[in-house]
Parts: C-alpha cells; structure tokens; sequence
C-alpha cells in the first residue's frame, strides 16, 4: 500500500475570496463609495416611491424656489419642477446608462479582445490595428459624430457609449489571453477537444476576470461621464426626461443668480464618478494575485 | 583550524512565519560544505541573510567572517566584503546578469568596485578570468550580451564575476540546477578546480544529493529551517543519522542499482506537514514518538558526526 | 502489427524563426508497444518534449507520420478523433501550470470529462474514483490547486490523465518540478498506473536515473534526431553513442565513493542551436570519437543487433569493445552484439 499514500491534508477553509474582501475593505474611500453607489442606486431604483413630486410636474408660483423652501428640499428649477425628484429620476437614467455601456463594452471588448489573441495572425493583427485606430480619436468626438446620426435616447447613448469604450477592455483581455494561451493547462484542454469559444469562456474567462472588473468599474464612470457630456451639449437625453447632464445644461442661464441649481447635479455626477473610480482602484489592489498572500 | 565563518543561532523570520530558527555551522578556509535540503527549507534565505540581501528579515542570530559579525557591520563595511571577500553565484545564470550590458562589462564592474585599477587593467583582467573558467574565444565573448549567451556559458560568466576579487568564501546558491547534466558536470569541475587552486571555500547549495556526494567536504541537512544533520560527506552518506536524511537518500532513485525496487518514501510534504512545536520532521517521521514533543538539540553522534534527533543516538 | 501501440515514422516537426528554420523534430522513427514504457532523455533543445506533444497529437507534425493502434491519426474526424483523445493522454512537467488556477480540482475534472462527451451522472461517478486512483481522497475536489502541495497537484494532473482510461500516456518530466520526498511517491504512483492498467507510456526526463528507474527501453535524442536505442540494461551497462556514454558519466551519483572513484568523460562545449545544427554528425564538435567522416556525413540509425540502435559512424568500434568486455558494467544486462548492421525499416 505504500505506493499510492494518501497525504494527509490540512484542510484550511477556502479562503481566496474572503481574503479579498478584507483587502478591499481596507481601502476606505472604496468602502464610502460602495455606500454612496447604493445610496445613489436606491434613490434612482426607488425614485417612483420616494420622490415627493413628478419630476415633471410644472409649478409656476415655485419658479426658482431655494431649497428647504415650499417644502422642497433641493428647490425647483427655472420650470419650478422639483429638483429632489428630478435628481431620482435623473439617477435612475444616468447610472443606467453607465451600467449598460460598461455591458456594452465589456461585450465587444472580449469579444474582439479574445477573438484576435485566440487565433492570432492577420485576424489578430486586422482587431488589435483597429483597436489602436479607434484609440487614436478623443472618444467625445467620436460620441458627438456619431450622436448627430442618432435619435438620442437611453439605448442609443448606452450603445454609442458603449462602441467607442471598448478598447481599453479588448487590449486587456488580449494581453491576458496571449499570457494564457501557451499554459499548459489550456494545453490540456485541447488535448481534450474541447471547441475554441469553451476554453475561452471556462478556462480563460475565470483568469481574466480580474483586470477586467477593474476596467469595468472604471468604464463605468467614464460612461456616466460621457453621458453628462453629451446631454450637457444637447446632444444626449432629451428634456423633460431628466439626466444630470441636461440638469446642468438647464442650470446653466441661471448660474450667477441660482447656483445650486447647477450645484446637485453637478455633485451627483461627481460622487458617482469618483465612488465607481475608488471602488475601481480597490479592486485592483484586492485582486492583485501577487499580494494574495499578504 | 581556525573557521573562516562561523555562523551561530542564525534566524530569520518573515512576518511571523521563520524562514530560518537557529541555525548554526561552521565553513573551515577552503573548505566545501554542502546545504542540503528541499524547496523552503531555507538552504537560500540563509545564504541571502549571510550575505544582507533581506533587509530587516533577520531577526537573530551572529556571523563571524574572519573576526567580523557580518550581521552587524554597517554598510560601508558590509559593500567592502560583499563581492570582495565573500561572492555568490544564483540558480538562474540568465536573470542574475543585467540583460542589456554587454558581458564583458559586467565582469569588469565587478573587478573595479572593489580594485582601483584603470579599465584597461580590468579589461585585460576579466579576459584573463574568461580563460580561467574555460570561456572559449574569450575576446569574442566579452562583447556579447546575456541573451547571446547559453546557460552554461552564463554561468560560467556569473563564475568569472565572483572570482574576480578572489573571494575566500563563495556561496553557490543552486549553481547548476537550471543547467543540462552534461553542462552541470562542466560548471561543477570548474568550481572544484577553481576552489583547489585559489583556497576558497565555498557554501554549496543544492537539493540534489548527487552533486554534494561528489563536492563537498561536509555536508549540513536542513529541515524547515533547521539544520538536522551535519557530518563528514563520506560519514553522511555511508551512516546517515537523521531520519530525514535516511529518507531522502532512501527516496532518490539511482543510476546504479535498485532500478525495479519500489522507491522507499517520505510520506507527506514539507509544504503540508511541519509541527509546530518540538521536532519538526516528527509528522512524516516513522520514529516519532511522545519525546519527539520537544526540540531536539543538534548533538554529536560521532566524530564530527550531528543530528537533531531524540532516537538517533 | 499488434504488438506496436504507437508509432511515429519519419516525424518530422519545424517552426520557422524569422528565416530560419528550426528542426525541432528531424525524422524521428520510433515504436511503443502496448503496456510497454519507453524512455525518453535528452537535454534541453534536444526536441523530447516536441515528440511527446506531437504523440499525442497536441501538434500536428510538419512531415512524417503518427500511427497509433494500427491506424494513422491524420485527419481522424468524429467517432475515431474522440477515441484518438480518449486513448492518448499527457502529464505535464509544471503541475501548477497544468492546472487552472481558478477551477477546483474536481472542476477541472469535470470540465475534462464532460468536454469529451460523458454524462453528468457518470462525471459524478468518475471523479472520486480516479482521484482515489492517483493518490488523493475525494476531499480534494473542491479545493483549489493552490491550496495543494507539489505533489498532490501533480497526482491531480495525474487523475485527469487517467481520468478517460488512456491506453498511452505521455509522461512530460513529470517529476522534475518536484522535490525530492515527493519525486519518489510520483515515480511509484506512475510505476503503479503502468503495472495495474498497462499503460504505454513515453516517459520523458533529462533525469537518467529517474529513467531507469520507470523505463524497460531507452531512447537518447540529441538535436531533434534519436542518436540510441536500447533496453535499459543494454544502454547503461554498453552504450554504444559517445554522447549517452558521456550522458551517464554526467549523472552525479548519490553516493561519494563511487562518484569520486568514476572516470568522468566531461563533453566539450555546449550544446548547438538546434536552429543551426553543425554539418555532418550533429554531435561531432563536442565529440571524443570524431574524425574525418563525421564532419561531412550524417550517420543513419543503424541496428547493432535485434535490439539496439544506435547513429554513430563509431558505434561498431564501440559495440566490439563492449562484447570484448569493454566499459565497466553498471548492472548486469544484455551484451550487445557486433556487426549485424542494418538499415532502420
């Protein structure tokens, strides 16, 4: 019996992923931005419940009413709409945006990304050229080209959004994928016969997922960022629908007189960009392998 | 005969886990010994603590080199006998030398950190130490970069480097083990010709029990950071004491003989399987008993002859 | 030929290196028989691992050909592919390589055998029994291969190769990676596996004595080309190519009397690049034995005996000497016979 033994086996508890939460709870601005995210994300989810007017409903008598005044608590805007429930529902358009044109581009990043490592020569040199090409312009540019062909609307601007960010993510997982490509273990799976797209989506997905969800975070940011943008130029979500963005356009003639018009949604923008860039920087640090250990 | 270094109690910890608890051991000038022992048993971290490289890892312990404690010398004083007085050469030949100056260069670096000689003496001097460790066309060679360079000859490269001062103690950590056996067996004759003629002594590091039987004069075993057995090559080899020892060279498989024999085994891992306290070898022992609950002392056996182990008396 | 469960004729394997043309593979004849475990050494370049790979079909081979159990694999489709796959498995040297990081064990079990067409339900069957079968307990399958030691890593690699009850398994330095307790409980796991199920195998190592350890026959390999071939104890005992005779004499001996009585024959020089391999005999630069024919003809395998090959202009020189009683013997084996030259078939 002695040629096959069983090792005794110190049975530690599975502990990879805890160990990352506690790497990411280090990070504190990382913590306040995952509550700001939530508290961000419950107003916008629960705005039809907690805004305590339609956002779209004109006040004329309210007209430019400071906050705290006729029980509004953020005021009314130059419509003597309310501004607390305009911000909710602008949340709830804002942070969709970001979240579908992250999808967007993690989609079409990994799928030219992977597509090009994977098989390599002249597809791989045709995918990563255009890559760099599309690199090459402002993404706002481009935004705004293509926006002036564009019915706005929240789909579209997620799309468009989402179709001039995708590079970042297809660079990543290509580096990631040509790193892969001559372990052994994908070797193994070859050797197996397993098709192309099942090793890349159960033996190389799970190892790139990391810098992916870092790029992700960060795309998301930028993606809300540019629906600001593009709103704030006329060319995004079409009033009365409210984003942030045309919050601010709105804000904008009266700025001298009514400054916090611009202030909230301004701030809006601000926490939410800077909460989904800390959360972002975090999970780089938490799901460094090399700091596993620490 | 006085030792040329005298390491005693030497620990090393890093965080809370030790890396090295207590080692001690003496090298005789010109001497070989051979550190033995299997991936983290702290064969290396113990040669990077003689040498400094740990920055703040050591936690105790003394090393006295001709009189000075290493472990206690400033800077200054430890740059002087780091390269001059005590060289080392890596497993990995190819990541030791800096991938973009030219070889040649590097060699002579090393000649005039520690000598103040023009570049031409030192040139003239690394040209001599090409020849020495068999570098063919060795003009040639000196120009060449790492990448040009194969194994064996960036080994012999790394060789030159830290011999250039003439060292009196040379620690080689896993010299050949990146290398082909044949290239292996040329490096390993070049440190024994070298280490003859010079005088030098020389810490050989390696895990393969093959090469120290054919080095080194004596041979230390380590064991989680514990040296568990030290003797005589021949006496170690022929009597091995420690049950750790008798199961490694038990657990070899040899060129000469028991090819159809089952190979005798140590259960277990040393990754999996270390005590916490008393004797660490204990859970994979086949002699462990009560006793073993306690640390047992490095004590002499015979001649010259120590083992850390409660039954080997 | 029933006896014969794999064979590769005149396999041949190059990658192209800028303009060069790297011969990793240079026509390679070989035969495994069925439950038979042939050894494989050579060092690095020297185009072991690229037969092992192309074997099993990981790479298809530039020229030549592999036939395995009678048919040739070139172009199997369907049914016959799956079995090829099923038949025709491969240990890695690097366990921790071979292993996804970021799949279990079990998983990567799973994945292995689900990926070539078996039932969840037999899948669920499956994996506790050949992780039994190499050493481990089915509480390793949910751990993750960090979480292992060298070793246990390896026996799952292991596990996975059996995992489809191979006829022929590839055995890629599986041990070189390990340290040396754990080497020993690999080398007897594999030993098992080969007596119990009677495996083929191709056992690859830079490691002689590992080799004699596993293996009944010994192929050398220098440069893409096979320089010998012979049982083992014809090979240690009367080697018949200057290079595997300085190959053994290299091999550190556990063992200081004898390692510092041996006559040692140190080879000159290093190894070629295999991308630009010396005219003639691609050992002669580095050879004890070399003249004037060496440096222009390229000599053929040729059999000195039923047995034992060899490529070498003077390996009949060499198989006289030893049948007078030549080299010192390291165990008692098969004397190799004079002359009998013949062409390989």
């Amino acid at each position: 019996m002695s040629d096959i033994l069983l090792e005794e086996i110190p049975l530690p508890a599975p502990a990879g992923r805890s160990h990352v939460l506690r790497r990411f709870v280090r990070h504190r601005l990382a913590v306040l931005g995952v509550v700001l995210i939530a508290l961000l994300g419950i107003g916008a989810a629960g705005a039809p419940w907690l805004a305590p007017h339609d956002p779209d409903e004109i006040a004329i008598s309210e007209r430019y009413a400071p906050p705290f005044t006729a029980g509004r608590v953020l005021g009314a805007d130059d419509l003597g709409r309310d501004v607390f429930s305009r911000l909710l529902y602008a949340g709830r358009i804002s942070l969709a945006v970001g979240v579908a044109a992250m999808l967007v581009t993690l989609i079409v990043g990994f799928a030219i990304g992977a597509f090009a490592a994977y098989y390599g020569g002249w597809i791989d040199t045709l995918l990563m050229r255009l890559t760099d090409v599309m690199l090459c312009f402002p993404s706002v540019f481009l935004l705004l080209f293509v926006a002036a062909f564009v019915t706005p609307g929240l789909g579209s601007i997620a799309l468009m959004i989402g179709l001039t960010c995708w590079m970042e993510i297809a660079r990543i997982v290509h580096a990631q994928i040509l790193a892969l490509k001559s372990a052994d273990f994908i070797a193994a799976a070859e050797l197996a016969g397993a098709p192309a797209w099942r090793i890349v989506l159960r033996q190389i997905l799970p190892n790139t997922l990391a810098p992916i969800l870092v790029a992700a975070t960060l795309n998301t940011a930028n993606a809300i960022l540019l629906e600001s943008y593009i709103s704030f130029l006329g060319y995004g979500i079409q009033p009365p629908q409210a984003s942030w963005g045309n919050m601010l356009t709105n804000a904008q003639s009266d700025f001298q007189v009514d400054a916090w018009l611009a202030f909230f949604p301004g701030l809006a923008i601000t926490l939410a960009v800077a909460s989904f860039n800390f959360i972002g920087d975090a999970l780089r640090d938490a799901l460094d392998p090399r700091l596993r250990d620490a | 005969m006085t030792a040329l270094l005298e390491v005693r109690d030497l620990r090393v910890a890093f965080g809370a886990a030790a890396a090295v608890d207590g080692v001690s051991f003496t090298v005789a000038p010109g001497e070989t010994l051979g550190l033995v022992g299997e991936s983290g048993c702290g064969k290396s971290t113990t040669a990077l603590a003689l040498m400094r490289l740990l920055h703040g890892a050591v936690t105790g312990g003394s090393a006295h080199f001709d009189g000075r404690d290493l472990l206690a010398l400033d800077r200054p004083a430890m740059r002087g006998v780091r390269g001059a007085e005590i060289a080392m050469i890596f497993q990995d030949p190819g990541t030791a030398l800096h991938p973009l100056i030219r070889v040649g260069e590097q060699v002579t670096e090393a000649i005039r950190a520690h000598q103040a000689v023009s570049a031409a003496v030192a040139r003239a001097r690394a040209l001599d130490l090409f020849r020495q460790v068999g570098i063919a066309t060795p003009e040639l060679r000196l120009r060449a970069y790492p990448h040009q360079l194969s194994g064996g000859m960036c080994q012999r490269v790394m060789i030159a480097a830290a011999i250039a001062c003439s060292p009196r103690l040379l620690l080689a950590d896993e010299p050949t083990t990146a290398l082909d056996v044949t290239v292996q067996a040329q490096i390993l004759e070049l440190l024994q010709t070298i280490s003859r003629a010079t005088g030098m002594a020389v810490i050989l590091i390696t895990h393969d029990l093959g090469v120290v039987a054919g080095m080194a004069d004596r041979v230390a075993v380590m064991y989680a950071g514990r040296i568990v057995e030290m003797a005589p090559t021949a006496a170690l080899f022929a009597a091995p004491a420690h049950p750790y020892t008798r199961g490694l060279l038990g657990a070899v498989p040899r060129l000469d003989q028991g090819w159809d024999d089952e190979l005798p085994i140590i259960p277990g891992s040393v990754a999996t399987a270390i005590a916490a306290s008393g004797c660490r070898f204990a859970p994979r022992c086949p002699r462990a008993d009560r006793s073993c609950r306690a640390t047992p002392p490095l004590a002499p056996v015979a001649e010259g002859h120590l083992a850390a182990c409660w039954h080997s008396g | 030929m029933s006896t014969k469960l794999i064979e590769a004729i005149g396999l041949a394997r190059h990658y192209r290196l800028g303009t060069r043309v790297l011969r990793a593979l240079d026509g390679v004849d070989l035969a495994i028989g069925r439950a038979e475990t042939l050894g494989l050494v050579g060092e690095s370049g020297s185009g072991k691992s690229t037969l092992g790979r192309t074997l099993v079909g990981l790479q298809p081979p530039s020229r030549g050909s592999v036939r395995f159990d009678g048919m040739d694999t070139k172009g199997a489709t369907g049914a016959v592919l799956r079995q090829l796959r099923r038949r025709r498995q491969l240990v890695f040297q690097d366990p921790s390589g071979a292993l996804n990081p970021r799949m279990t064990i079990g998983a990567t079990l799973t994945e292995h055998l689900r990926v070539q067409g078996w039932e969840r339900a037999a899948v669920r069957a499956r994996v506790p029994q050949v992780l039994a079968a190499a050493g481990l307990s089915a509480a390793h399958a949910p751990r993750y291969p960090h979480e292992l030691s060298g070793g246990q890593r390896q026996r799952a690699v292991i596990a996975r190769a059996i995992s489809t009850d191979p006829d022929f398994l590839v055995a890629d330095e599986p041990v070189s990676a390990l340290d040396v307790s754990t080497r020993a409980q690999i080398i007897n796991l594999l030993r098992s596996l080969q007596r119990d199920r009677g495996l083929g195998m191709l056992f690859i190592s830079h490691d002689l004595s590992v080799v004699a350890h596993m293996c009944s026959r010994v192929a050398v390999m220098y440069l893409g080309r096979i320089v010998e071939l012979a049982p083992r104890e014809a090979l240690f005992a009367a080697p018949l190519h200057p290079y595997t005779v300085a190959l053994l004499s290299a091999v550190p001996l556990p063992d200081p009397v004898r390692e510092r009585s041996r006559n040692r024959i140190i080879l000159r020089g290093e190894p070629p690049d295999p991308a630009d391999p010396p005219p003639g005999c691609r050992f002669h630069p580095r050879c004890r034995l070399a003249s004037a024919i060496c440096t222009r003809v390229d000599p053929p395998l040729r059999w000195f005996g039923p047995h034992h090959a060899a490529a070498c202009h003077h390996a009949g020189e060499q198989a006289a000497a030893s049948a007078a009683g030549g080299p010192v013997r390291i165990n008692a084996g098969r004397p190799a016979e004079e002359g009998g030259a013949g062409q390989m078939r």
